[in-house]
């Protein structure tokens, strides 16, 4: 049955978690305003972009160094199949998204400002077309997060109250009671939690 | 879940529709202006300058901006009318803008949009979306309605008194001779930290002619006369920074600061060269009064954060609009080069 993720692996996903919930309650609440809150919001969203595309290349190097922990044997093939595309789509937004907006603010011949005198390269031409493209593709992308974040978390809360299979639990920051009562594996002792 | 998604539908202000939204605004200007495919929501009409800003050294000691500690500065622009139509004959917008990008070897831009008038007519983005909606043509008329106008002044005392100071402060004649003022408040930062509340004008180094242009029939009169006079000559204006005492209002644009107040003379900003839109650099440029360089920050003037958030709005309007060519144009070539 299912072991848990490795401790690095789930300090990047809950850490990552936080900032990209934090990252699209900002985006939307920023263009939906005209208060002194607006550069307030633009000054946190473009490092933390940036802090978020850093840590999702390095939580995308981990990953393929660590595979996950095979899912149930009984999950039908179906769901599996799901589950393994809805991370794919998650991966890809976590990296596509940041990319977008430095690619957006490029074209449209904008300073991108992480912090004062620190200064990001543009990535495109400045371009009014590609420029309007890329904002639409960044806003569509965020609300597709947005959705696909929902999806994934209601699909935790199906593990770990329904299906009670392990699945949830073998992300959460410390082991939790919904695990199936077995022997601890050798994967728990690889991951530092071993009890 | 659900706390997730209605958090969501807060934070971006579906569930508040009172709220002031960048698209309200920009919608609020062109359900006045009209719709103008490829044009600036406002200050639609004007031309691309540029040349180079020179530092004097006392810009240095009030702020650690890169812009005023090195000699010579790169500098493109844009003079525009500040009205939404970009069709507009000169003689109807009575106020005009100079929007300035400086460009400083190290990276940190500073842009600034300011316009030929004391103060600024209203506080905040909610009284600049009920004046341009007051300012709406009546369908029977085609003209603003008194009327409405009228109540609106009635409601907002201190945009009625800053009518009356831009009324009654003396107007240039020509785009050169125009004295260009930031109208809201900002704060410069020295290199120890210390702050001072400020505000910045662009004053010509022409001299206002004595007598007003002759305006005949050319509905482009301010912009070819600009065009003929920087192909006569360069154009000089003096950045000059107004310090605030303590007590001076800085989060009301609409109040001017006492006349005594400390001036200082930034630099020079000599502009050479004058373009037409379609070919210039500036048409696709978001003079956002927010990109500011390290040295210069916001005060608690709520007006540059409704422009800057305004403008990204614009941007994204315009940007993906086919492009119509301006009313302006300019001649390809200078006098005196190449053809």
């Amino acid at each position: 049955m299912s072991a848990r993720f490795t401790a690095p692996a789930r300090l990047l996903h809950w850490v990552m978690a936080v900032l990209i919930l934090a990252m699209l309650f900002i985006g939307v609440g920023m263009v939906s305003t005209v208060s002194t809150r607006y550069p307030m919001l633009l000054a946190i969203h473009r490092p933390l972009g940036i802090c978020i595309l850093v840590l999702a290349l390095v939580r995308l190097a981990w990953r393929l160094g660590q595979p996950a922990p095979p899912l149930p044997a009984d999950l039908p093939a179906v769901q599996r199949a799901v589950a393994r595309l809805s991370h794919y789509l998650l991966y890809a937004l976590m990296i596509a998204l940041p990319l977008v907006g430095w690619g957006m603010l490029s074209a449209q011949d904008y300073p991108i400002v992480l912090a004062p005198g620190l200064h990001l390269p543009p990535i495109l031409p400045a371009d009014p077309m590609l420029y309007a493209n890329l904002r639409a593709a960044h806003e569509v992308l965020a609300y597709l997060f947005f959705a696909a974040i929902l999806g994934h978390a209601a699909a935790a809360l199906m593990h770990g109250l329904v299906r009670r299979d392990g699945v949830f639990s073998s992300m959460t920051p410390w082991p939790t009671g919904s695990r199936p009562l077995q022997a601890p594996t050798r994967h728990d002792e690889r991951s530092g939690f071993s009890r | 879940m659900v706390v997730a998604a209605t958090g969501f539908a807060f934070a971006g202000g579906w569930l508040t529709p009172g709220r002031l939204s960048p698209e309200q605004v920009a919608d609020a200007l062109e359900r006045t202006n009209g719709h103008h495919p490829g044009f600036r929501r406002n200050h639609a009409k004007g031309v691309c300058i540029s040349g180079t800003f020179a530092s004097s050294a006392a810009g240095s000691e009030l702020s650690r901006a890169s812009v005023f500690a090195q000699s010579r500065v790169p500098v493109l622009g844009r003079l525009a009318l500040a009205s939404g139509r970009p069709d507009v004959p000169d003689t109807a917008s009575p106020v005009w803008s100079m929007a300035l990008r400086f460009l400083p070897a190290d990276g940190d831009e500073w842009r600034t949009g300011m316009n030929s008038i004391p103060v600024f007519t209203v506080r905040n983005a909610r009284e600049f979306a009920g004046l341009v909606i007051a300012g709406r043509p009546h369908p029977a008329t085609g003209k603003p309605d008194p009327a409405v106008m009228q109540a609106f002044l009635k409601a907002h005392p201190a945009t009625a008194k800053a009518l009356a100071t831009i009324k009654s402060a003396p107007k240039a004649a020509s785009l050169e001779t125009a004295t260009y003022n930031s109208l809201n408040a900002f704060r410069f930062v020295d290199r120890d930290g210390g702050k001072k509340a400020v505000r910045w004008s662009m004053v010509p180094e022409q001299a206002a002619s004595a007598s007003p242009k002759e305006t005949g029939s050319d509905p482009n009169y301010l912009f070819d006369d600009l065009i003929q006079a920087v192909h006569r000559q360069e154009l000089r204006w003096h950045l000059v920074v107004t310090l605030a005492e303590p007590g001076d209002v800085t989060a009301d644009p609409t109040v001017a600061w006492p006349a005594d107040r400390r001036r200082i003379d930034l630099g020079t900003l000599t502009i050479d060269r004058v373009e037409g839109e379609d070919s210039g650099s500036c048409r696709d440029v978001n003079f956002d009064p927010l990109v500011l360089p390290s040295g210069i920050e916001p005060s608690d003037d709520p007006i540059p954060a409704a422009r800057s958030a305004v403008y990204a709005e614009s941007v994204r309007r315009r940007d993906g609009e086919p492009k119509q060519p301006s009313a302006v144009r300019t001649p390809p070539v200078r006098p005196g080069e190449g053809e």
